[in-house]
């Protein structure tokens, strides 16, 4: 049964594009995808994101759970940060990768992909049992929004105050909102978080408040946000941003047949006590051959897919996990996974629907906004 | 509600045919809804002998690809090559400068829709 976040009807009558995403039916474009990704890199975006799952780990062993759970050092974490990070199994094969945010010193927040939730859910429920502390899934209690973009800091301050604009890149904090500046939004005194983290490559916010209240923060943001071209963004070009952004998406570039090491994520992996699941296969893998993620530009008009061939000399040495004509840079833009890493400004030749296009190896991220 | 003109005919892959001395296709306003935003064309060659409901060609998005099926069997005798450099004019002009080809077709008969079962179709 399809599912729905509480601003599905709004979307309709905007008029988006509607799709099945993990279960959910979401917006993928209001009008125009191209359209929607450059107004997050020139003004603002808006986006719905009430299908990503809040997982709560709370208790007096919250952290040590954590830590046996993720690869992440949790009990480290100082209270308002927040750290990238992923849950592998026994394998060390990746599960997801997700979010972690320090609410207090025994209140967690997991923010895990929609098409991860539920098996996210069931696995730290099962890692932490032994701990004193208590796993909710807490995804139907929360409306999550965004908000990215040069203009977005000034967009959201206008709902939460000043004090907001000293938030530092991946912490988080408590909010609680005003509708001084936005009457008849219906947001005074809501209470809730604002972390400054997005998956876009831009500045902004992800605010998560009760989930009655999705409407009216939608609606606050939009009038907010107005008189700087603030647009309602879909996950077309939540897509595009992000692969110019290197940021990897479950599904394309991290699999459960992929460890950490295979998509250039050594750094997560912390040489922690072997004990976190999935910590003996890791630390065979860390001295074993493993993939690498690179960036390639692709030459031509025509773009590179998930899944198409990457050959070097005739053989195939990788696949492409992501791929697109990107709006910000104007040439076609593709992550592939390689069993070798080759030089920057090397030719690779991906067979694009049986025409062999060559693209060149390119850092990433793609692109990097200016700071 | 997309446009649909009446003159024009139509098939069940959201194609329309002016018809002519050769006839004019390209895709319908519906179609360019739910691709989004075109970013490749791959058209056939003139000179090219299609056959009535088969693939000839492929449209990409920001998303997926989708297949050009030939409406009719016959000769391709034009192509529109603008769209070569320019592929974001279908989606601009679906039924102007977004043609997609011209193909002159044998004197077979061919089962098309009109304007109003193209809107049933689409409506429904």
């Amino acid at each position: 049964m399809t599912r729905t976040t509480q601003l599905h009807q709004l979307h309709t009558e905007l008029g988006a594009r509607m799709i099945d995403f993990a279960g959910w039916d979401m917006p993928v474009w209001y009008d125009s995808a191209i359209d929607e990704h450059h107004a997050v890199r020139n003004a603002a975006g808006l986006f719905d994101l009430g299908h990503m799952a809040e997982l709560f780990v709370t208790g007096p062993q919250a952290s040590s759970a954590l830590d046996r759970a993720l690869l992440i050092d949790a009990t480290a974490m100082p209270v308002g940060r927040a750290r990238y990070s992923m849950i592998c199994n026994e394998m060390g094969g990746i599960i997801d990768d997700l979010i972690v945010y320090r609410l207090d010193e025994t209140e967690f927040m997991v923010v895990a992909n929609a098409s991860n939730g539920p098996v996210v859910f069931a696995e730290l429920v099962e890692r932490a049992a032994e701990f004193n502390a208590t796993v909710d899934d807490r995804t139907d209690d929360f409306a999550l929004v965004a908000v990215q973009g040069p203009k977005a800091e000034e967009i959201v301050l206008r709902l939460t105050g000043p004090d907001l604009g000293d938030l530092k890149y991946y912490r988080v904090a408590h909010i609680q909102l005003s509708g001084e500046q936005v009457e008849g939004a219906g947001i005074e005194g809501v209470q809730g978080y604002a972390a400054r983290t997005g998956y876009t490559g831009e500045d902004g916010f992800e605010l998560f408040v009760p989930a009655e209240y999705s409407q009216a923060l939608w609606n606050a943001l939009t009038q907010a946000g107005a008189p700087d071209g603030l647009v309602p963004v879909g996950l077309a070009a939540r897509d595009t941003l992000r692969l110019e952004a290197g940021m990897p998406l479950y599904g394309n570039e991290l699999t459960l047949e992929t460890t950490p090491f295979d998509v250039g994520s050594a750094r997560l992996v912390k040489p922690k006590d072997d004990w976190y699941v999935g910590s003996k296969a890791l630390a065979v893998a860390a001295d074993e051959p493993h993939d690498f993620l690179v960036g390639l530009h692709v030459d031509g008009r025509r773009p590179a897919r998930t899944g198409y061939d990457v050959r070097v000399d005739g053989r195939v040495i990788g696949v492409v996990t992501s791929g697109a004509p990107s709006p910000t840079l104007g040439n076609n833009i593709a992550i592939a996974r390689l069993d070798q890493t080759p030089e920057l400004g090397d030719t690779v030749h991906i067979d694009v629907r049986g025409t062999e296009t060559s693209a060149t190896v390119v850092e990433l991220p793609f692109y990097r906004r200016p700071q | 509600m997309s446009e649909i003109p009446e003159q024009l005919s139509y098939t069940a892959e959201h194609e329309w045919i002016a018809h002519g001395d050769a006839a004019t296709v390209g895709i319908t306003a519906f179609a360019v809804e739910e691709l989004g935003d075109i970013v490749f064309v791959e058209l056939p060659g003139v000179g090219d002998m299609v056959t009535a409901g088969t693939p000839c060609g492929e449209i990409e998005s920001t998303k997926a690809v989708s297949e050009i099926y030939a409406p009719m069997t016959g000769e391709i005798v034009e192509v529109n090559d603008a769209l070569e450099t320019a592929p974001e004019t279908i989606g601009d002009d679906p039924y102007g400068d977004g043609w997609l080809f011209k193909l002159k077709t044998d004197d077979g008969e061919y089962v098309l829709l009109d304007a109003d079962g193209y809107r049933s179709l689409v409506e429904s």
